[in-house]
């Protein structure tokens, strides 16, 4: 026996513990720690987005609102690029050498082997010369992409527009967006944009080491398709907006039309508007400063977010609630001797009405007679004078004004009725009565109404009682989907027969001779409305117009709102009138120089200092009253 | 006994061998071919590819192997300087007429194969260190008889280190657990483990630090064996031989070293992290194994070899493959049976009658072991980057061969073990 022959042992000692040191390792690598895991689908994996075609928009008659329209990202892939002609490139493309060794560097910084944007969104122009020359230029390629495209240019304000997400909304929609989506940031892009993005789609691609792809992990398992977004199919008249748009050229407000028995907005024109193109594109950043820097606030969506104090149409609802709460009846008679007189003040009216009773008192606009019945609704209720206003307040309330009417916009305002509470505090006392807040008998003072709020309480006028809630979309997908709460009646709690001498007095201010909006009759229609003049602190008195047609069965309930535009009767009736008869006969019956005299006139006010896009509601009432009493 | 020829050659072939030979190959085979698999390109058989060629090699290797067993079995132990020296001519030739690639002027082109001299010189080596060993005055005391076998495994290191390829070199070093079997003094294992501990230690301290500690860790040794004399010399001058050896390392490492081979030490010891450049192979490898999980992506499953992530991922990779395919119980089977080899070749060597044959027979053990533990370990970062092949596994005609030859003239010893050469 070898003298060393126990050294064997040691030897399979070391070789037997090397060998377990390596199955430790191995265990730890393979068994305890799945960071390898991890980094090994990292490695390979790469999930590839397919992006759904956004769902397109139609109007009411299924004309197309928007659509998707192709644009071409170019592509590069900076290890494959070979040299080339870049003076030939850039002229192709249209842009500086500067510009393309800019992208190039920034490209190349990103990954030479990973694809990065060269030059985004070609047009379909740009596209084509290019595409004929793409052989020449090695490791270019272009990647289709849809952009929203508009083809009438109308209703920005209303379709609203996409972007891509900001940090923010990436946080906030769990992992849902990634950067270089695009989301609806405003109108109806925002507030259907669950419907209208789709269903993205999923390919997890294989790729080696130097990201070529490979294949479909686990042969497309795992891979889902892109689904599009619903179509939607707005409310909208394509023809009528069209008009309302070009009627409301060079002025500043908005035009609001319902369709009464549905709650379905057929107009929706918030002026001055954009181009919607405009927001799409290479240049939308550029568009988006100007359309902000603008002083006339383009992107302010009056209609909805416009706050006025409503002026001479209140007189309508407060007529209506002064006949529920039954401190009125049709045939009540207050005698106006130019103006209200409570305690030692005065709010004037307009004329000296002598007698007048309740549908006069429409047809005339006389504040007199307002003085007497909202003393009367709120000093001699039987209640206190708090409550009475309580009660009345409630009563105003159920129009939808003070509160949101929940159209599906966003940033949609509320608007201004002040509860007694803010009386009371402002007073210092709850001992307060009618006299403290008249003004808001003429719908004057401390009441702030959207468009919307008027238009819809035209609907309600036109309804005898109920509206639906003011919508855009009508039906969504291809099943033409209606949302439910679109189809529900709500009642103001006004009884029918209250309405009866109201739209009396409505139909006299628009068809009788003397009526105050008897240059926007319409022949052959009977157009029942109201003219308002809206006080306004920083210059010329707002228009506003609102009605409804047919008295019988309407159609259409309008409001419009011309700011600095004076009286409603001048501007904003005939507006509406055209628009109704445009609506109702699908032609306008009258001469062109009466839609001329409207198109053409311009009526922006000078820029002096910082705009103001809404009137601000004063805070002292008895002050804007005594103005009101200047008026003429 | 005379040498009776026997009824067939496999006669007294230790069959265990040779089914774990077989089996490592048919391994690495079924690994290559994953390895290179391309889904895209799905040719099933073709012999321009790694694949198809490791077969080629394969089939000869097995042709080789029973070209061995057929040959006379005094042949080996005549014929050993012989080889050897064949073996450094080659080792010359290449760094005359051989070709460069990645660095290394490693191999000789024969028509479309490469020839690397250096595998063959791992067996040559055994065959004549066995043969100096067992026949000649051998004393495991005596300087000169060590300073000769140190000679004869050291040349050919010296002539490998020219090319350069450290890796290659390194594993002669392996030798020296067979001197040990044969009455070396166990110091010198000692003294190795302690280099490789210090080597470590010095790159990750302070030289002030580790100076401070060693002298600290020899006083008390001093202390404690104050009362036997005949050690406190031993422990100065191995304090001494310790702190002059921290500051050679410390030059070696600085200026002697390769940058790659320092930033490969690098990265092991956790100093550097360089994933993308040196540290890019080892952070792929540990991905690709440690993915596999506990069973595996399954064949032709893999991901992180199949799509280029590893590189060199058929030949000194080729771990990546078995551990991200066949998971943790697949790097267990193949650890399995590397350890069931080499306690199976320690068992063949125990048994034979001559010295030669058992001195050749822990040469052989000791190489694969370097490759072995080598290989695997730098593949899941246990030692640092060191580019020789797994043995029977790696693809290539060269190492295959090598190892081929290595192991069947143990085998081809061994089924003569009756006998006396």
């Amino acid at each position: 026996m070898n003298p060393f022959f126990a050294r064997k042992y040691v030897i399979q000692g070391i070789f037997i513990t090397a060998a377990v040191f390596i199955i430790i390792r191995l265990f730890y690598l393979q068994v305890i720690n799945d960071e390898y895991l991890l980094s090994a689908n990292n490695n390979v994996l790469r999930k590839i987005i397919i992006y759904p075609a956004r769902g397109i928009i139609l109007d009411r008659e299924s004309r197309i609102l928007v659509q998707n329209e192709p644009v071409y990202d170019l592509m590069v892939i900076p290890r494959e690029v070979k040299p080339f002609d870049t003076l030939e490139f850039c002229n192709l493309l249209g842009i500086t050498k500067e510009r393309f060794d800019k992208q190039f560097k920034k490209a190349k910084n990103h990954s030479i082997y990973r694809a990065s944007v060269l030059e985004k969104q070609l047009s379909a122009k740009v596209f084509a010369g290019f595409q004929e020359k793409l052989y020449l230029f090695p490791g270019f390629y272009v990647q289709n992409r849809s952009v929203r495209y508009y083809p009438d240019s109308i209703a920005a304000q209303f379709l609203g527009y996409i972007g891509e997400v900001n940090e923010r909304m990436i946080e906030k929609s769990n992992g849902f967006y990634a950067k270089g989506d695009y989301i609806g940031i405003s109108g109806i892009e925002r507030s259907y944009e669950d419907l209208l993005r789709g269903q993205r789609g999923v390919q997890n691609l294989m790729v080696d080491a130097f990201s070529r792809p490979k294949g479909h992990f686990a042969d497309g398992k795992y891979d889902t398709l892109a689904v599009s977004g619903e179509g939607l199919q707005s409310s909208l008249d394509r023809d009528l907006q069209k008009l309302g748009e070009e009627l409301m050229a060079h002025k500043i407000g908005s035009i609001v039309a319902i369709e009464p028995s549905s709650g379905e907005i057929l107009a929706f024109v918030s002026s001055p508007t954009y181009n919607p193109n405009l927001m799409v594109g290479r240049q939308r950043g550029n568009n988006y400063m100007k359309l902000l820097n603008n002083p006339y606030k383009p992107m302010f969506i009056r209609p909805i977010q416009a706050e006025y104090p409503p002026g001479s149409i209140f007189k309508i609802v407060n007529a209506l609630i002064a006949q529920q709460f039954g401190s009125i009846s049709p045939s009540t008679t207050y005698t106006c001797g130019g103006g209200y007189r409570y305690g030692n003040r005065v709010m004037g009216c307009t004329h000296v009405h002598g007698p007048t009773d309740l549908t006069q008192s429409i047809q005339y606009s006389c504040n007199t007679y307002y003085g007497h019945i909202f003393n009367k609704m709120i000093d001699h209720s039987g209640m206190r004078s708090i409550n009475g206003y309580k009660r009345w307040q409630t009563a105003v309330a159920k129009f939808g004004i003070g509160s949101k009417l929940d159209i599906d916009l966003p940033n949609e305002r509320k608007g201004l009725l002040p509860s007694a509470d803010y009386y009371t505090k402002r007073w210092g006392s709850d001992k307060w009565g009618s006299s403290f807040n008249i003004s808001l008998s003429i719908g004057q003072g401390e009441l702030g109404i959207t468009p919307l709020q008027m238009a819809n309480t035209m609907a309600i006028v036109a309804n005898r009682g109920f509206y639906y809630k003011p919508h855009l979309i009508k039906a969504i997908g291809a099943k033409k989907v209606i949302r439910r709460e679109f189809t529900k009646k709500i009642a103001v709690g006004i009884e029918q027969q209250y309405f009866g001498s109201v739209i009396e007095g409505m139909s006299r201010v628009v068809n009788q001779p003397g009526g105050t909006a008897y240059y926007s009759k319409i022949p052959g229609i009977e157009m029942c409305g109201k003219t308002g003049t809206v006080q306004n602190p920083h210059g010329a008195d707002h228009s506003v117009f609102v009605a409804f047609a047919p008295r019988e069965n309407p159609k259409i309930a309008i409001a419009v709102v011309v700011e600095n535009a004076g009286f409603g009767a001048t501007w904003s009736a005939p507006i509406a009138s055209l628009m109704v008869e445009k609506y109702l006969r699908d032609s306008i019956s009258r001469p062109a120089a009466y839609k001329d005299r409207i198109t053409q006139a311009s009526l922006l006010p000078a820029i002096k200092q910082k705009l103001a896009p809404k009137t601000t509601i004063k805070k002292d009432s008895a002050k804007t009253v005594s103005k009101t009493a200047v008026k003429p | 006994m005379t040498n009776i020829r026997p009824r067939n050659i496999f006669f007294n072939v230790d069959r265990v061998s040779l089914y774990l030979f077989l089996a490592l190959c048919i391994i690495g085979w079924i690994n290559i071919y994953a390895a290179v698999y391309d889904p895209e390109n799905t040719n099933a058989f073709n012999l321009g590819t790694n694949y198809g060629k490791q077969f080629i090699f394969i089939l000869s290797a097995c042709m080789l192997g029973t070209l061995i067993l057929l040959l006379d079995v005094k042949l080996f132990s005549t014929l050993s300087p012989l080889f050897y020296g064949i073996s450094l001519l080659l080792l010359v030739a290449v760094l005359v007429v051989g070709r460069n690639v990645g660095g290394n002027q490693a191999w000789i082109p024969i028509g479309s194969f490469r020839l690397q001299p250096s595998e063959f010189a791992k067996f040559s080596t055994c065959l004549l260190l066995a043969q100096y060993i067992s026949t000649t005055n051998f004393k495991t005391k005596s300087w000169f008889s060590v300073g000769l076998a140190g000679f004869i495994i050291m040349l050919p290191v010296a002539l490998i280190m020219l090319q350069p390829d450290t890796g290659s070199a390194l594993t002669f070093l392996s030798l020296i657990f067979v001197l040990y079997r044969e009455g070396l003094s166990g110091y010198f294992l000692v003294i190795g483990a302690v280099a490789i501990v210090l080597f470590i230690l010095t790159l990750l301290l302070s030289k002030v630090l580790l100076i401070s500690l060693l002298v600290f860790v020899a006083g008390i040794l001093l202390y404690q064996l104050r009362k036997k004399k005949q050690w406190i010399t031993p422990i100065i001058l191995g304090t001494i031989c310790s702190i002059f050896y921290i500051f050679s390392v410390d030059f070696a490492y600085k200026n002697i070293l390769q940058p790659h081979q320092r930033t490969r030490i690098d990265v092991l010891l956790g100093k550097v992290e360089d994933l993308r450049g040196q540290g890019y192979n080892v952070n792929q490898s540990k991905i690709a194994i440690g993915s596999g999980r506990i069973f595996g992506k399954g064949f032709l499953q893999g991901t992180q070899t199949k799509y280029d992530f590893v590189p060199e991922q058929s030949t000194d990779f080729i771990f990546c493959t078995v551990g991200e395919e066949w998971g943790f119980v697949g790097s267990l089977v193949v650890v399995g049976l590397y350890l069931f080899l080499l306690m199976r070749i320690i068992f063949i060597a125990e048994r034979q009658r001559s010295s030669f044959s058992r001195i050749y027979g822990y040469g052989v053990a000791s190489i694969l072991f370097v490759h072995f533990f080598i290989n695997i370990g730098m593949t899941i970062g246990l030692v640092p980057v060191i580019g020789i092949p797994l043995p029977f596994v790696s693809y290539g005609g060269s190492s295959l061969w090598g190892f081929t030859l290595l192991l069947f003239i143990l085998l081809r010893l061994d089924a003569n073990r009756m006998g006396i050469i």
